[in-house]
């Protein structure tokens, strides 16, 4: 049993994600100004981005660009294209260094919070059918490689649905690939691909939010919350006011 | 390449791709007119795919040929067609009526950018309902999202409230937004996979924290979107300050889209198998559900402006679609989509009744109904043939919704909650008799702000108007398509959600 | 002369057309009236050839469309349907001719609206009237709530706009709150919202549970057209709207409609057998016993005229209730009876009430002392009607209660008995007090005052009734209600089917 501490920093990057996550909501809640509001709502906006970019990270994987020169083809490909989906899935528990090989052997129980619903078989299932849709695009790879040189790794996948029946062979393959301590392991793209997307529609949000600071500025000469409910009850309410002399 | 083939994807590039051209037209008439024409072209389009889906079952479209499931699936069934249909629809009547509304509300020399926003805002709503694909929900939502919060926030030349309350919707639905994305974060973590199709083989039979945590962020997150109470805060004040006819256009489509993405959620991507749904629906939906027919219900019995009274009356609809989609049935979902459906027709109606009076008015202050009957019948008559609608009053879809429920909850086995919506659809009957009352048994105001001209609002917002109204009546009496679509597609729906085992 | 199954869904679009008739012809009252005329003899021919086919023992149906998958608006015709039929389009013919007399009489404003919304209402009453399942009662039953809301509320003052809020309030909770929900439970249970002999609920329902007696007080309080205590309040409220809609409406198509609904439910939706073996109706026996006690006292207590006769109308209509749930067969014939003789009895009372509007604007009781010696027509009718209201032979109503005596002695209830005695006297009391006070009473003087302008007091010879079309009317029902007495018989067998289709 591993003990509280390490149950603690070995998911460091969760913790990180939780805090800047609070920091942010908390921010976005508490603050009066509406710029601080934006800037509150982009800290919680990058917490998830981090939160999708370390799921993304294989133990031991480089960025997701592809180097065939150095490498047998095949099997190059199938390490990258094998690996990332494990890592995605058993990423959790990540005891940095250990390779794809071991992990699945070692105990995956020690990752408790995976381990605390999953059964191993029912895990390694979903690595292996996860392994398999995309390693079995990669006995197709070679061909289309050669086509399509230095394309990005993910162009493979667009032959991937023909290889679902053979799945689990792939997979197997893939992981005796990973075996070999093969020199290049690739980071899952995905997430990168998606967070890149996220932070686009992050940009275009606090644009869009801070242009209505500066015409809610304009309009009202004030970007302090009280200050701006306090006038708009006074709109609201004013006549009212006015007339009975009842009401501020 | 044939048209048939790549039908599925033109509700989205459509509007999409045609939209920036609206920015570019000179400020007036030209931007408008193009809309309205882009947004018939998309309607056709949605007509079609529904027909198509109606006679050949599900389209999967690969964008770009991209096979899924690492590619983006445009998977489009029933459901997602009949709201395509819905939405596009929507934009037909609702784009066309928009013109002497936004005239007079919307600085001229916006106008260009109005219709280019509404294009893209129809864009993201069209592409939240027909992607197959999670995270494309979330960039499409956002979508839809960033042009409704520009849209609202033009609102600001009669009432510079629009802009705070287009501020609060920002800071509330890129919230939403981001659970959304958290939540579909641990589920690709649980599968490595974000084909909705594809995630609901994977989810299969896990039921472990990570797949809990993602589903709770993700109803959370749509949950902020749809205004699900007591997550509704932003809504009446984004209904109350956009411009008139941008209110009758999200009232109608907005909550529906995100209605949709819920129920797709539930029943394609988690599904009954998983355990904790059920939990979700008898002691989420179940009591949400209630608590915002009733509460919010009762709210809107208080209020003295219009459109604050509807975006409240509209908080309590989404009570009901979240009841029928609590009760777990295929009866309950197809009431939830007949709703849906129904609430968007009279929702919109309403809306668009309103926009006439402020055209007329310059106010959506109660005040400025005194009397109605007797300066603008047409529009008075649409709004009480709309809010009897509202209602549930026979002939009319309100009606046809109110059954499906009653009928859905006493199957179920709910029988109490056949009579909270009953006692609920009273309080409707409240807030719309006070309006109806104020218009018809009231005198005019002669003089002061709420003196109106005896003059109804102009034809090209009184045509599409009552074409809605008449569409109010028309698919209260012929539940071919709403009923009949619904109905098959809860059931596909079911299927694939594994229904049964609640 | 077309078929009777075209005539059911005729007689429901007919007055629709007249009423799109009466709303082009808006600028010259004459052509209205005469469209209305019209409509109303093709309405009564029509209804007239529904009845007579029912009574060669023809069973009349259409479907229109189907609304809802296994829920169709369509219309079948059955004995107590068309009998209501028949009273409901003649008793229009007449309030016509009444209308026309007392609108002008009146000179009242907004008489094209009063003209369409009376069409669209009388054609929601056919609707009720034919209606050959719930689904499509419950359609019509809510259009005739809402097309008589303008009626009501005709003269736009604060009386009339506190009377129609009660009017639509009660009506639309009632309905919406109780009834809409046991008709969708009904649907639920027995797949089905098709009247059928025997009832549609005796096969599917445990007989023993208490879900019969819970889905009927949904129904007998759901259908608040019936104004079974406590749900009655709509009925006094309503009587700010001018006499014609009192008279005809909530003396005859609306409340009509209401016990005609209660007593449709009780005979084929769960059939006097399921009734009489669950005991579920005995609760609501009581109820509407003690609605007609309750209702005939306070009606005693008022002095408003037209007040007065709504809360006899409470009382009268709780008859029909009550004949339904003593779950007899001659219960059920008393009740059927009811309505027809009530129909004819109370619109000749209203119709006289607004003939002394029209022509002494007189409104309260004690205020019509002596007014029978300048009106006898119209006080002599009165007197007929009310002896009709009663129970006393010669007259149409006292067949009813003849019945409804019988069944309560076949039931075993000899309270129930000794209940309608007693509310027959305290009608005795309210009722003929009037003409009493009319014919025998020395004029007030300020009476005579008011009517010195002309020079003439209220005085034996002096004639000053109401307008012609405003006193012929009254005397119509009158007389139909004295011929009912004698049709007792031909009306038995005619409605014989419904009791035998109820064992």
């Amino acid at each position: 049993m591993e003990s509280w501490t390490e149950f603690v920093i070995a998911r460091y990057n969760y913790w990180i994600v939780i805090v800047l996550m609070m920091i942010g909501l908390y921010t976005v809640f508490a603050r009066g100004n509406l710029v601080k509001k934006i800037v509150g709502l982009n800290i919680f906006q990058t917490s998830v981005f981090i939160f999708y970019i370390t799921i993304g990270k294989v133990a031991g994987g480089t960025a997701p660009i592809y180097i065939g020169d150095e490498l047998y083809h095949g099997d190059g490909h199938g390490d990258g294209h094998g690996d990332e989906p494990h890592g995605a899935a058993a990423d959790h528990g990540a005891d940095a260094g250990a390779s794809l090989h071991a992990k699945i052997e070692n105990d995956l129980g020690a990752n408790d919070l995976k381990a605390a619903a999953n059964d191993l078989t029912l895990d390694e299932g979903v690595i292996a059918g996860e392994g398999g849709h995309d390693a079995a695009s990669l006995h197709t790879a070679p061909d289309d490689a050669a086509k399509i040189a230095n394309e990005q790794l993910i162009d493979a996948g667009k032959s991937a649905s023909q290889g679902f029946d053979i799945a689990a062979d792939a997979a197997h393959g893939a992981v005796e690939a990973a075996a070999y301590h093969s020199e290049v392991i690739y980071t899952n793209p995905l997430p990168h691909v998606l967070i890149l997307t996220a932070i686009v529609v992050g940009v275009a949000g606090t644009a869009v939010g801070l242009a209505l600071a500066v015409r809610i500025r304009e309009a009202y000469g004030t970007i302090e919350e009280d200050e701006l409910e306090a006038m708009d009850n006074v709109a609201e309410f004013g006549a009212a006011a006015e007339a009975t002399g009842t009401r501020g | 390449m044939n048209f048939a083939a790549q039908l599925p994807v033109l509700p989205v590039i459509i509007p999409l791709v045609l939209a920036p051209f609206a920015m570019l037209m000179p400020n007036g008439r030209a931007p408008h007119a193009w809309a309205t024409f882009v947004s018939w072209l998309t309607f056709a389009a949605c007509a079609f795919l529904l027909a198509a889906v109606n006679d050949a079952g599900v389209i999967s479209y690969q964008l770009g040929d991209w096979a899924p499931p690492l590619g983006i699936e445009y998977r489009v069934d029933l459901a997602n067609a009949l709201v395509l249909f819905l939405v596009s629809g929507i934009a037909a009547v609702v784009f066309p009526f928009a013109y002497a509304s936004v005239r007079l509300e919307i600085d001229e020399r916006q106008s260009s950018f109005f219709y280019c926003a509404l294009l893209i805002c129809l864009t993201g709503l069209l592409g939240v309902t027909i992607t197959g694909d999670a995270f494309n929900v979330f960039v499409f939502l956002e979508i839809s999202s960033l042009s409704a919060y520009a849209l609202i926030a033009m609102g600001a030349r009669r009432d510079r409230r629009a802009l705070t309350a287009a501020f609060n919707y920002l800071i509330m639905g890129t919230i939403g937004a981001t659970f959304f994305v958290i939540g579909v974060g641990l589920l690709y973590q649980a599968t490595g996979t974000l084909n909705m199709a594809d995630l609901h083989d994977r989810l299969l039979g896990q039921s472990n924290r990570v797949v809990d945590a993602g589903f709770a962020f993700i109803v959370v997150g749509i949950g902020l979107k749809l205004a699900m109470f007591p997550m509704h805060l932003w809504l009446p004040g984004a209904y109350t300050y956009a411009p008139s006819a941008v209110s009758a256009f999200l009232a109608a489509t907005a909550t529906k889209v995100a209605v949709y993405v819920l129920i797709r959620f539930i029943d394609t991507v988690f599904g009954f198998q998983f355990e904790f749904l059920g939990a979700a629906f008898t002691w989420v939906f179940l009591p949400l559900g209630l608590a915002g027919m009733f509460i919010a219900s009762l709210v809107a019995v208080f209020q003295d402006d219009i459109k604050r009274m509807l975006a409240y009356s509209s908080v309590g609809q989404i009570g009901y679609m979240l009841l029928g989609i609590s009760f777990g049935t295929v009866e309950g979902l197809s009431a939830s989509l007949v709703h849906m459906f129904n609430h968007a027709l009279m929702k919109g109606a309403l809306f668009m009744a309103v926009a006439c009076v402020v055209l007329r008015a310059g106010s959506h202050s109660i005040q400025a109904f005194a009397g109605l009957s007797k300066r603008m019948p047409y529009t008075t008559w649409a709004f009480i043939i709309s809010g009897l609608s509202l209602v549930g009053v026979p002939l009319t879809v309100g009606f046809v919704s109110k059954w499906y429920l009653l009928q859905a909850s006493f199957a179920a086995g709910f029988w109490y909650a056949g009579f909270l919506i009953v006692a609920s659809s009273l309080i409707a009957v409240l807030y719309i008799g006070r309006i109806v009352e104020l218009m018809l048994l009231r005198e005019p105001a002669e003089e002061g702000p709420y003196a109106i001209p005896a003059k109804d609002a102009p034809l090209s917002m009184l045509i599409p108007m009552w074409f809605l109204v008449a569409m109010n009546v028309y698919f209260g009496l012929n539940t071919e398509l709403t009923g009949g679509i619904a109905n098959r597609a809860a059931e596909a729906l079911m299927v694939m959600a594994g229904a049964g085992a609640p | 002369m077309i078929s009777p199954s075209i005539a059911l869904a005729a007689a429901v679009g007919a007055p629709l057309l007249g009423c799109l008739g009466i709303w082009l012809s808006d600028k010259s009252p004459n052509l209205r009236e005469g469209v209305t005329l019209i409509t109303a003899t093709v309405l009564m021919i029509l209804s007239i050839t529904v009845f007579l086919a029912v009574g060669n023992g023809e069973t009349p149906q259409i479907l229109v469309f189907e609304v809802i998958a296994g829920l169709p608006l369509a219309f079948r015709a059955e004995p107590l349907g068309a009998m209501f039929g028949v009273i409901a389009s003649g008793l229009w013919f007449i309030n016509s001719l009444y209308s026309i007399g007392y609108m002008r009489g009146h000179d009242e404003q907004h008489q094209t609206r009063f003209y369409m919304s009376f069409a669209v209402a009388i054609s929601a009453a056919m609707g009720v009237a034919y209606a050959s399942n719930l689904f499509t009662l419950f359609i019509f039953y809510e259009v005739l709530t809402l097309s008589t809301f303008p009626l009501v509320t005709h003269y736009g003052d604060d009386k009339a706009r506190n009377g129609g809020r009660i009017y639509l309030g009660v009506l639309m909770a009632t309905s919406i709150g109780l009834l809409l929900p046991a008709i969708v439970w009904t649907y639920a249970i027995a797949e089905t919202t098709e009247f059928a002999a025997g009832g549609i609920l005796s096969q599917h329902v445990d007989a023993a549970g208490p879900l019969v007696g819970v889905l009927l007080g949904l129904y007998a309080f759901g259908i608040g057209k019936a104004a079974l205590m406590p749900v009655h309040p709509w009925l006094p409220n309503a009587m700010v709207a001018p006499t014609p809609v009192s008279a005809f409406l909530h003396a005859v198509a609306v409340v009509k409609a209401g016990v005609f609904s209660i007593l449709k439910v009780a005979v084929y939706v769960f059939g006097v057998d399921l009734l009489r073996d669950t005991g579920a109706g005995v609760p609501f026996m009581w109820i509407a016993a003690g609605s007609i006690l309750l209702a005939s006292l306070i009606a005693m207590n008022q002095d408003n005229l037209k007040a007065r006769l709504a809360y006899s109308t409470v009382s009268q209509l709780s008859y029909v209730t009550l004949g339904a749930m003593l779950a007899t067969s001659m219960g059920v014939m008393g009740g059927a009876t009811q309505i027809a003789a009530h129909a004819l009895g109370k619109m000749t009372l209203f119709m006289c009430a607004g003939a002394v509007y029209v022509a002494h604007h007189k409104t309260l009781v004690s205020e019509l002392n002596g007014l029978g010696r300048v009106m006898p027509w119209t006080f002599g009718a009165f007197f007929l009607g009310a002896m009709s209201i009663i129970g006393l032979p010669p007259m149409g109503g006292s067949w009813p209660k003849f019945f409804l005596m019988l069944g309560a002695a076949d039931a075993g209830e000899i309270a129930i008995i000794a209940v309608l005695m007693i509310s027959s006297i305290l009608n005795v009391i309210y009722l003929l007090s009037i003409p009493v006070r009319a014919f025998y009473m020395e004029p007030a003087i300020n009476g005579a005052k008011a009517q010195g302008a002309r020079g003439k007091g209220i005085e034996w010879g002096n004639l000053k009734e109401a307008p012609l079309l405003c006193v012929l009317p009254p005397m119509l029902t009158a007389a139909g209600a004295f011929i009912l007495f004698f049709c007792a018989d031909p009306l038995f067998n005619y409605l014989a089917p419904l009791i035998a289709e109820a064992g």
